[in-house]
């Protein structure tokens, strides 16, 4: 076992860790954040996606070791979902209780899901590629989404949910 | 699935890391582990110990030398990709590597070393004619890999850095994937006068544009694998012109 700390949500974290135990893992059952969600576990379908020191990561080809010493946000931390972590009560791409980011508010809008297995990983991409490139066109916000699976929604309300979300955040 | 249990190092220089990987030959180094830690996850991969090398700060680093960029083995590739003084040819074909999220911890280094016979990098590193320098010595690209997912490296040696020349003249990338971010089914790499694919054989193969004898697989037979490679370079050229 190894002792690791990071920091998840603005909330450090201090736990005792078998080397093999995955990132996705160590937040979902050790933290019991349970927004970031876990499907393919080998890479390919991007829902477990987190911020990693500020980059995306998935967080099921990261070991919870290498994210010693890390500062990590999940999609809790959109809506300002920190404060209400501590009881594991904040599931769901939504998050916590506070107001909604303005791309969960698009995708709510958008119908960006339905299942909505998929749609943390998606928000935490979109984010971090809203912030790099702020008036994307249609074409790159599909690129990006090259890497994430969704099997409801066929894309489409997804990419008009990032477009819009991009508008309201440039606003 | 889950990983098969391992032991875990995190060395904070290249001396503690080779010195751990001699000492147990079923240990694994572990870069940005976009490969590895999928293959560790399908327990294909089950090594006795991980000699993480995030830790080591001489690995990662992009400077110039010379004519030389000269990139540390574990440089994400995402920064070579936004590095102003990476070659057009290299942040061309990393915008094809995986997803912003594997090239952010992705490295440089480990795709060379992962050697997957469809990865763009590698069939780059030959098209720029760069060396591969590890602890002990200096491998040319061309002699660096040498079948799928096999390269020259030796037990317990380590890639340090890579040296891309500066190659001049036109430079371009081309590719065909299934979808975007997957692995090229055919890639094509034109730096110069030099023209690399990757695809088409268990290595990256420099290419004079004569008869080629592609290996074909499920998705793609020899022949479909034939015409996108002389697709691809034809397309090539013609950006580059």
């Amino acid at each position: 076992m190894i002792e690791i700390a990071t920091t998840v949500n603005g909330r450090r974290y201090e736990r005792r860790v078998e080397p093999r135990l995955l990132l996705s893992d160590f937040i979902r059952h050790e933290l019991h954040l349970y927004g970031t969600h876990v499907g393919c576990e080998h890479g390919v379908c991007g829902a477990c996606t987190v911020l990693l020191d500020g980059r995306p990561a998935r967080s099921c080809l990261t070991l919870a070791v290498q994210a010693d010493g890390a500062e990590i946000e999940t999609v809790e931390s959109l809506a300002g979902g920190a404060e209400a972590a501590p009881g594991g009560e904040t599931g769901g791409a939504f998050g916590g209780l506070g107001a909604l980011h303005p791309l969960q508010q698009a995708f709510h809008e958008h119908f960006g899901l339905q299942c909505g297995f998929c749609t943390p990983g998606i928000l935490i991409t979109a984010r971090f590629f809203l912030e790099r490139n702020p008036s994307p066109t249609e074409e790159e916000v599909r690129a990006e989404l090259a890497g994430h699976l969704c099997r409801c929604t066929g894309y489409a309300p997804i990419v008009d949910a990032i477009l819009a979300a991009a508008d309201a955040l440039r606003a | 699935m889950k990983p098969a249990p391992f032991d875990y190092h995190r060395p904070g220089t290249l001396d503690e890391a080779l010195a751990l990987l001699a000492a147990d030959p079923d240990a694994k180094p572990l870069a940005g582990g976009q490969s590895l830690v999928p293959m560790l996850n399908f327990r294909l991969a089950r090594p006795s110990a991980l000699v993480d090398l995030g830790g080591i700060g001489e690995l990662a680093g992009i400077r110039v030398e010379g004519d030389a960029l000269v990139v540390g083995a574990m440089t994400r590739q995402w920064d070579l990709e936004h590095a102003d003084e990476a070659p057009a040819l290299l942040r061309e074909a990393l915008a094809h590597v995986g997803h912003t999220s594997t090239r952010c911890r992705g490295t440089v280094g480990g795709s060379l070393v992962h050697a997957d016979p469809t990865a763009e990098l590698p069939v780059c590193a030959l098209a720029l004619g760069a060396e591969l320098v590890t602890d002990r010595r200096t491998i040319p690209a061309g002699e660096f890999f040498q079948a799928v997912f096999t390269t020259a490296l030796e037990p317990g040696e380590l890639l340090v850095e890579v040296r891309f020349p500066r190659v001049d003249g036109p430079s371009a990338f081309e590719e065909h994937a299934h979808r975007h971010g997957d692995f090229a089914v055919v890639c094509a790499a034109l730096a110069g006068d030099r023209l690399a694919l990757g695809g088409v054989g268990p290595t990256p193969i420099l290419w004079d544009g004569g008869d080629l004898d592609p290996i074909g697989d499920l998705f793609a037979p020899a022949g479909y694998k034939e015409q996108l490679a002389r697709t691809l370079a034809e397309r090539a050229r013609r950006r580059a012109a």
